[in-house]
């Protein structure tokens, strides 16, 4: 590689004589990178809209009204337990421990279903209470804001069902491992858009 | 269970009523595209093509074939917009004196609907796409785009969504609202019908594709350009590619949330946008040109850096202020997310919001006029050869320049409160689109087609298509301008006072003179492939290049560089002219090359018959091709093995008839 | 040649076992990961406890909340996102500055712009607190 960074200076040589050797998959991070960037956008426009329309109750119930805190905290907890987990996962993943990575990618599943069982939970209690999203425009802008974070949390343990199926089949192949990466960053992603979520909507709601 | 709930159940609200048997005009569009298609159907199976359509191009992962299909997209769906276009220029030419001319309100709000939806979302984007797809990789000096399949994926989700459109025509109508769909026109209320949830879909479904042919580029230009290749030595087109490629990333999601949010009011009864229940339509209207305007600078941003590349290699010259131009073009990307409001002046924000859109859109304007500037002064004292792609530089300057002119007088607000929605409005935006994008586009498609096709497009037919699209365009926009400043609203039907109808037989003259240059054009493709022979570019440099895929032949192999080239300066290919490089005649390798894949299409398939599902409130066979999306995309991540090796022989024998080929040209 | 494959990916599994980050990304180390976890723990305990408590007045409250929030982003990114200037040669860290100056620019001038719009242009609206 260094005889290649020679010829580069030489302005007499217009051609590599080794190829370079393209890592398979080299632009995989930064694509999915600039994925998350996008996804982070619709998130902002939920926000915005909830931040514009989150206080037109319409004479209907509010926050107070609504939100109970105290599962919101459990659930925060579920997500963020899962991310500490999957942190795990890829600490098993860099010492190529397969078997060990699987149980931490089980493990953040299960909360990742916890997670989305306590806020389904949530939701129908809501509705039950006749807070449908149809009821204002603050109830349209929460459960579509919660409701698309919830969405990702969902793709998100069946990506990784799969890709326990995968590493499972194939082992820790640097494919996998790229695959992996790519869901950490997903899975963080979503921890951080919901502190967002748990912020702007939920505890911001209460002080309105 | 019986035949009146079974049958709802199974084709939703689809029933036989939605053929729109009783408009003439439909009628006859559908027989002659049905007679079409079946003729085009049936030549490519008495000529035995589809395997090889489905081997070579359906299924390609190849950024070159993707490129030329895009293109081909476009062209084919600018031919529906146009004729859209002819058909208001006609109806508003006649409809005076009590005349209702000859298409009906319902009619005619879903012409200037799909006109302006197809224009941009499926011309304008797919050829812009197109060449940035074909062109950047070459100038790169790399093999292909970062993501292959996704390349090949966002192709078919663009087509899916044309194809939605298109299906509006015969089963159902399209939306009636403008090409932005404002609630609450847009909202279930006032549009219960299918037209809005053909429109939503389709461009839902086109969106997924954009989004990810942007962080495809994005990733290409960022990771994949050949050693020495510097940021600041890259092409200006690479540049200006590289920055609508940020813009499309950083807009569309925009788009993807507010229609999703308009079809939740649609299907779910949610109150984003309605009047009552705190919903507030005004934010629709806010949102959605937070991403219109980014959008607008993706239309032209590639078309300034096709000019850039027109300009300096027919005038000789290096181009002139090559840093001014990058930093130009990055300072528009920025600021382009100041502007949104002045789409919407008149809505009510008030003194001190509109004063400040109205200065941030004069300053945006600065940036576009240093451009021009620099194209000026790449063209002085260089040997300019008038080429079509240089002639249409030159049209593009006179015209594009006048339009930006008018649109800073829209930027001042008092005076947008005067021609907010009026005819000026669209003859502004006319003006920019086409003497921009479309002369730019038609600059880059004479410029590059040799390169794609390996000879040079006919000149004769180019210059007729030239002299009649340039008078043409202004004869057909400039009555415009002066119905504008008298008054007259956009997209009107009828109108009541007689002295108006002069400038609209002026415009519809004007738009029959564009129709003569876009046959001349077809005309062009055809007598240039007919005599391509003669018009053949053997060199693979036809026009004395100065960007790396002068360097490659015409048209490139598969992979496009044997050998990765080293880049010393900007201008790459005029650098290694000029210092005599030599191509390497031995050290031939085995290339490393992804594989074609089908899954593109089948998923863009589902997609399609999904959106239509959706449209017609299919719900079990929306729900079946959603799974099946699903289902298709995890069974395409369990095949690890999607590449393959071109063999060391066959880039030897590609090599050595390329060696043949040049020594030919040279004796 | 395959002498050379071999010798390279067993060089590769000994770069893992010492230091796993022998593929250019940083994957961080329990260390972190505990650092960022614990620091999320007390930066999510101390709003909900604010809110819930209201020991506070409200517009304290929301501060620092909101600011709190700003923190524990940060954290998320430093430790568990391995977010650095180094990754892809700048690209990641410049990839989001910029989105998040469209997301600031997007959302604050959503607000300004809407709620001028709606003071003008609505006034029968309820004007409950935007933002």
């Amino acid at each position: 590689m260094s005889a290649t960074a020679i010829k580069i200076d030489d302005p007499n040589v217009f051609h590599l004589e080794e190829e370079p050797h393209h890592e398979e998959g080299a632009s995989t991070a930064l694509g999915f990178w600039l994925y998350l960037m996008s996804d982070c956008l619709i998130f902002a426009m939920l926000f915005a809209v909830f931040g514009v329309l989150g206080g037109n109750y319409a004479a209907g119930p509010g926050p107070k009204e609504l939100f109970d805190l105290e599962l919101v905290a459990v659930n925060t907890a579920m997500l963020l337990f899962s991310s500490i987990t999957y942190g795990f996962a890829m600490l098993a993943m860099v010492k190529n421990n397969k078997s060990q990575t699987l149980i931490w990618l089980a493990v953040t599943g299960l909360f990742g279903l916890a997670f989305l069982g306590i806020e389904l939970y949530e939701f129908a209690h809501l509705i039950h209470e006749g807070a449908t999203p149809q009821r204002s425009a603050f109830l349209s802008a929460f459960f579509t804001l919660v409701g698309t974070h919830g969405l990702h949390v969902t793709f998100g343990i069946i990506w990784l069902v799969t890709l326990m199926v995968q590493v499972s089949w194939k082992g820790l192949i640097p494919a996998n491992k790229r695959r992996l990466m790519c869901l950490s960053m997903f899975w963080h992603f979503l921890d951080v858009i919901w502190i967002g979520v748990f912020t702007f909507v939920y505890l911001m709601g209460m002080l309105r | 269970m019986n035949a009146d709930t079974l049958i709802p159940l199974i084709f939703g609200r689809l029933t036989p009523e939605a053929l729109p048997l009783h408009e003439p005009i439909l009628v006859v569009t559908m027989i002659v595209v049905a007679l079409g298609g079946v003729a085009l159907v049936g030549a490519l199976t008495y000529f035995k093509l589809w395997s090889y359509l489905w081997k070579e191009w359906f299924t390609t992962v190849d950024h070159k074939k993707i490129g030329i299909m895009y293109m081909i997209l476009g062209l084919i769906m600018f031919c529906r917009g146009f004729a859209d276009a002819i058909m208001m220029r006609l109806q508003q030419a006649m409809a005076f004196g009590g005349s209702e001319g000859y298409l009906n309100a319902h009619h005619y709000d879903q012409v200037f609907t799909a006109h302006g939806v197809i224009m941009i979302f499926f011309v304008a984007m797919p050829m812009v796409t197109g060449i940035m797809n074909y062109v950047v990789p070459l100038q790169i000096g790399a093999r292909d785009v970062s993501f292959p399949f996704l390349n090949n994926f966002s192709f078919w989700m663009t087509t899916a969504g044309a194809i939605i459109v298109m299906a509006s025509l015969f089963v159902g109508e399209f939306a009636r609202t403008g090409w932005l769909a404002y609630p609450p026109l847009s909202g279930i209320g006032y549009s219960p019908g299918v037209g809005v949830d053909y429109y939503i879909w389709a461009l839902q479904i086109a969106g997924v594709g954009t989004t990810l042919s942007g962080i495809n580029l994005i990733a290409t230009i960022v990771k994949m350009r050949a050693p020495g290749m510097g940021m600041m030595k890259m092409p200006v087109f690479t540049w200006t590619s590289l920055c609508t490629n940020v813009l499309i990333v950083a807009s569309f999601p925009v788009l993807t949330a507010v229609l999703a949010l308009l079809t939740l009011d649609r299907y779910v009864g949610t109150n984003f946008f309605t009047n009552d229940f705190g919903g507030n339509p005004m934010m629709y209207v806010n949102l959605i040109w937070i991403w219109g305007h980014p959008e607008v600078y993706i239309l032209i941003l590639p078309l300034f850096g096709v000019f850039s590349e027109v300009a300096s290699t027919f005038s000789g010259k290096k181009l002139f202020g090559y840093t001014s131009m990058v930093y130009a073009t990055v300072v528009i990307t920025i600021l382009s997310y100041l502007v949104w409001l002045h789409h919407f002046f008149t809505m009510g924000s008030g003194a001190s919001v509109n004063s400040f859109f109205g200065i941030t859109t004069m300053i945006i304007s600065i940036p576009t006029g240093a451009k021009i500037f620099n194209w000026l002064f790449t063209m002085y004292r260089g040997r300019i050869r008038f080429e079509l792609p240089m002639m249409w530089l030159i049209a593009f300057m006179l015209t594009f320049v006048i339009g930006g002119m008018t649109g800073v007088m829209l930027a001042v607000p008092p005076a947008d409160f005067v021609l907010h929605n009026s005819l000026f409005l669209i003859a502004h935006f006319h003006n920019v689109i086409i003497g921009g994008v479309l002369f730019g586009l038609f600059a880059a498609i004479n410029f590059w087609w040799p390169k794609a096709f390996g000879f040079k497009l006919d000149k004769f037919w180019g210059l007729v298509s030239f002299w009649c699209w340039v008078p043409g365009f202004w004869l057909a926009f400039a009555p415009l301008y002066v119905l504008g400043l008298m008054g007259v609203t956009r997209r009107m039907r009828v109108f009541d006072d007689p002295s108006l109808q002069i400038w609209f037989v002026i415009a519809a003259i004007g738009a029959g003179v564009i129709a003569l240059g876009i046959a001349a054009m077809f005309v062009q493709f055809a007598v240039s492939i007919i005599n391509r022979d003669k018009l053949r570019d053997t060199t693979g440099d036809p026009w004395g290049g100065r960007t790396l895929e002068w360097a490659t032949s015409s048209p490139p192999p598969d992979y496009n560089f044997a050998s990765t080239p080293i880049v010393h300066d900007s201008d790459a290919w005029w650098d290694m002219k000029k210092r005599g490089y030599k191509r390497p005649l031995s050290g031939y390798r085995a290339i490393h090359m992804p594989s074609n894949t089908g899954t593109g299409v089948i998923i863009s398939g589902l997609c399609l018959v999904m959106g239509l599902a959706l449209v017609w409130y299919i719900w079990w066979l929306a729900a079946l091709t959603f799974i099946g999306v699903l289902v298709v995309s995890i069974a395409h991540t369990f095949n690890y093995k999607r590449d393959y090796y071109i063999p060391e022989d066959e880039v030897r024998q590609t090599e050595e008839a390329r060696t043949r080929a040049l020594a030919g040209t040279e004796a | 040649m395959s002498a050379d494959n071999h010798s390279s990916e067993a060089h590769d599994a000994h770069h893992d076992a010492d230091h796993g980050a022998h593929d250019g990304h940083d994957h961080g180390s329990f260390k972190t990961y505990m650092i960022g976890f614990v620091l999320s723990v007390i930066l999510t305990a101390i709003p909900f406890g604010l809110v819930m408590t209201g020991v506070l007045p409200t517009q304290a409250t929301a501060l620092i909340v909101m600011g709190l929030a700003v923190v524990q982003i940060v954290v998320h990114m430093i430790y568990f996102l391995h977010m650095n200037t180094k990754s892809e040669g700048g690209w990641t860290m410049l990839a989001l500055i910029f989105t998040i100056i469209v997301v600031v620019i997007a959302l604050s001038g959503s607000l300004w712009v809407m709620y001028h719009l709606n003071t003008n242009m609505m006034p029968t609206h309820e004007m409950s607190g935007m933002g």
